[in-house]
């Protein structure tokens, strides 16, 4: 724009192919800012675990250690929820409800518990499989009621571990011989009526005699299933302890935790079935779940849309 | 080249000590300083009332419960739309002050040159103007030295103070956190926070200045792209002020004129050739004189005082033509204006003009008007765009419903078929009160006739939503056994949300999944 010579900034002196360079000097803090990152990068490898080792880094000066402070937090959360965890451990479930704070601690708990020690069996969104219930729908086999879910969850079904473990054992009609195939086809027909879909008529009133010596003393004699007898003895002021039930299932609802085709029943009459679960409670499995975990999933379990 | 007389790669900052000046820019800073700092120190103590339940901060952001408040308007981490929506009007705001009038963000209303501006001001108050200010500076250590400096720091940092104090009063009630302050009830968090803002606030107003504007901010780097030749920025009208130089003004004007006659008509033209004035509020149209062409009694308007250098806050000569230091504060601009008036000469040797006109002025000619700058296609689409996403967050304000629902269908499991055939769909509808109070709401559903609600734990699908918050409802839809809709993979209906207190309604569509046969 002007003559002045002080507009051109210096040049460094410096030419390539005609190509200048200005003299542009840094400010000399940005030096100094530059030693100081490098001092402050050393004082951090010392102090903070940094240098790879043979078979781990340097511990650094001051012990920092990311899974340190994990544990000490899940020790300051376990010790802030230790008066929630104890009320936990000591309700009655059936009153769970009238405590909200509680309810809702125990549900979210037990959402916890379930994801870490169910959804490999009964699937992350509790809906069960092929031989594993489904936790959603309102059928149950032992019971749907909180306290029932909490026995069920602490002594499990089939297990050697519990000695109060819910037990039963329907007969292989088929391979010990009980039945011949055609009266077990005949049964199966019966099944099938009472169930609702398509069925031989003829087969199905040949085998409900067969049903009524052999299959009615458990399932019932309509078939509704032994929790339905146990609810009517607790209707009628009968305490019926727990461990009593022998979860026999309902032949007449939609509900199937094997299958309802005829395919299947004519295998589960002919080979019967044997569905185990674990006794979660501490005293019989290690690692098992402490009294406030068993409340807490069977909190989750019962609210889930199916409870009783 | 050997190695002794390589060029320096690191130089020393050289301090700058900028001299008061007055005149019409200053004044318009002292007005723009005012306004800021008084809007960022007063308005986190505005109240405003919205019910018993809520805060009654007028601005607030309370990071703890989500919620952004501004006066009337409530925002949502859902609505976050709105703050994105004001940064991108932000910086197109920015984009077209920039390309109509150069750096006046930088000039005038940047926090860093608002503070700067405010820790000169008491630097000048403790060890007065700039000769002052340059003797204590060269001065070896004494008991007076010591003193003023010790001051300077204190009153700086009791600045300093206020500031990271304010800025933590915008994050929670700011009455109830004042006390807590004092009386050291306060969070460790908003203690920490008000020590470091204390420090930057010190740091780049006090001592760094000039140097975040030169070496940390982009900005600089990055507004050349939005400036064009129809800027209006801050130049120097080198052809009427070279040659500067020093000398006894009443005799070389005298000289020069006649000079300048002599030439004139020597050349052909009309004697005593003029600029055109540069009219400012303030001052006086004068008429100058055009420089002789001739080099050998040549004076330009520039007697080299040296007031624009002074004066600059970033230490820059602006006669050097335009610089990335320059962040056209206009300060320039009042010294020369002051010292032309004194001289006698028009103002405006140093003045906001376009560089285009820069040429047009040089040879003579007329300017462009300013509006014809300022109203220039650029412009025109950065406002447009500008106006058109501000027009688009009125719209979204004014549309804001009070209650709000979203469902999210519970897809695992997808459905679930109960004891007697019923097919069964969960849900989980969010339900949002804006308003200041608790209040009922009943979810409905319609769409379809078979299918039918159930909301977990409420009798009569009513649920109460508390003061500003959102209720999280487990809902099931049910249909009966057999009917087409249990049947179908997928039926579509419809959720509603009616405020039972004054019967607004919202809904959202879903769908209900069936067994799919």
């Amino acid at each position: 724009m002007s003559e002045h010579d002080d507009q051109v900034p210096e040049k460094t002196g410096h030419e390539w192919d005609g190509i200048e360079e200005y003299d542009n000097p840094l400010p000399k803090w940005w030096l100094w800012v530059f030693y100081a990152t490098v001092v402050w990068g050393i004082g951090y490898t010392i102090a903070y675990p940094a240098w790879p080792m043979v078979d781990r880094a340097t511990g650094g000066l001051l012990g920092y250690s990311t899974r340190a402070l994990v544990a000490e937090e899940i020790a300051e959360v376990e010790a802030r929820n230790a008066d929630l965890n104890e009320a936990l451990a000591n309700v009655d479930l059936v009153a769970l409800d009238e405590t909200p704070e509680l309810e809702s601690y125990a549900t979210n708990m037990g959402a916890a518990v379930f994801r870490a020690q169910c959804s490999q069996c009964h699937g992350s969104g509790a809906a069960g499989a092929k031989g594993f219930p489904n936790l959603v729908d309102d059928a149950w086999i032992w019971g749907g009621r909180i306290e029932e879910i909490a026995y069920t969850v602490a002594h499990g079904i089939r297990n050697e571990s519990s000695p109060d473990a819910r037990w039963s054992q329907m007969p292989a009609f088929g391979r010990d011989g009980i039945l011949s195939d055609e009266e077990i086809d005949q049964v199966v027909q019966h099944v099938l009526a009472i169930s609702g879909q398509e069925h031989d008529a003829q087969m199905a009133e040949a085998g409900s005699e067969i049903y009524a010596s052999q299959c009615a003393s458990c399932h019932g004699a309509d078939g509704q299933g032994s929790l339905a007898q146990t609810r009517e003895f607790q209707e009628g002021g009968e305490s019926f302890p727990n461990d009593e039930t022998i979860g026999a299932p309902n032949l007449t609802d939609a509900i199937w935790l094997y299958g309802g085709d005829e395919e299947t029943l004519t295998e589960t009459v002919h080979n019967s079935r044997f569905g185990v679960m674990p006794a979660w409670a501490e005293e019989w499995r290690q690692p098992g779940l402490s009294q406030a975990e068993i409340n807490a999933v069977s909190a989750y379990v019962h609210q889930l849309g199916g409870g009783q | 080249m050997s190695a002794s007389d390589a060029p320096k790669l690191y130089a020393s900052r050289e301090p700058v000590f900028p001299r008061r000046v007055s005149g019409f820019f200053r004044r318009m800073k002292w007005w723009i300083m005012g306004v800021t700092l008084g809007i960022y120190y007063l308005l986190p103590w505005i109240r405003w009332d919205r019910g018993p339940e809520m805060p009654n901060q007028a601005v607030l952001l309370d990071l703890a419960d989500r919620r952004f408040f501004f006066f009337w308007i409530e925002i949502w981490p859902h609505e976050f739309y709105f703050v994105a929506g004001l940064l991108v009007m932000a910086g197109l705001g920015l984009f077209l002050f920039t390309s109509a009038l150069g750096r006046v963000w930088c000039g005038y209303a940047c926090p860093q040159t608002v503070w700067t501006d405010l820790f000169i001001l008491t630097e000048r108050w403790i060890d007065g103007d700039r000769n002052a200010r340059i003797r204590l500076w060269n001065a070896p250590w004494s008991a007076k030295k010591v003193r003023l400096r010790v001051t300077k720091y204190i009153v700086w940092a009791l600045i300093g103070l206020a500031t990271g104090g304010a800025w933590i009063f915008y994050f929670a009630d700011a009455p109830t956190l004042a006390v807590d302050l004092v009386t050291g009830q306060a969070h460790p968090v908003a203690y920490t926070t008000m020590a470091i803002l204390t420090f930057t606030t010190v740091f780049m107003g006090g001592v760094a200045r000039e140097q975040v504007c030169i070496y940390a901010c982009p900005w600089p780097r990055i507004q050349a792209a939005m400036m064009d030749e129809s800027t209006i920025t801050i130049g120097y009208r080198d052809w009427r002020g070279e040659p500067r130089g020093k000398g006894n003004v009443k005799r070389r004007s005298a000289a020069k004129a006649e000079a300048a006659a002599r030439v004139s008509q020597a050349a052909g033209e009309p004697a005593g050739r003029q600029y055109p004035p540069t009219p400012y509020p303030g001052h006086e149209n004068k008429l100058g004189a055009w420089p002789s062409p001739d080099p050998a009694v040549a004076r330009g308007d520039c007697i080299d005082c040296m007031a624009c250098v002074n004066v600059c806050p970033m230490g820059i000569d602006i006669r050097n033509g335009q610089q990335m230091e320059c962040i056209t504060c206009g300060l320039c601009i009042d010294a020369c204006d002051e010292v032309m008036g004194k001289i006698g000469k028009p103002r405006g040797l140093i003045d906001y003009f376009a560089l285009q006109d820069e040429q047009v002025e040089r040879a003579g000619g007329t300017p462009t008007k300013i509006w014809k700058h300022i109203f220039r296609p650029r412009t025109i689409v950065y406002t447009s765009l500008w106006s058109l996403i501000g027009a688009a967050l009125i719209f979204a304000l004014f549309m804001q419903p009070d209650i709000d629902l979203t469902v999210a269908p519970v897809r695992n499991p997808v459905y679930v078929q109960m004891a007697d055939g019923t097919v069964r769909n969960a849900y989980e509808i969010r339900v949002r009160n804006k308003h200041g109070e608790a209040r009922p709401f009943r979810i409905t559903l319609s769409g379809d006739p078979m299918l039918y609600l159930d909301v977990e734990g409420t009798p009569y699908e009513t649920v109460t939503v508390p003061a500003d918050s959102m209720a999280l409802e487990r809902v099931y839809v049910m249909a009966p056994p057999g009917s087409e809709q249990a049947e179908a993979a997928r039926t579509g209906f419809r959720f509603w949300v009616t405020d039972l207190t004054n019967g607004d309604r919202t809904y959202e569509d879903s769908h209900f999944n069936g067994l799919g046969r």
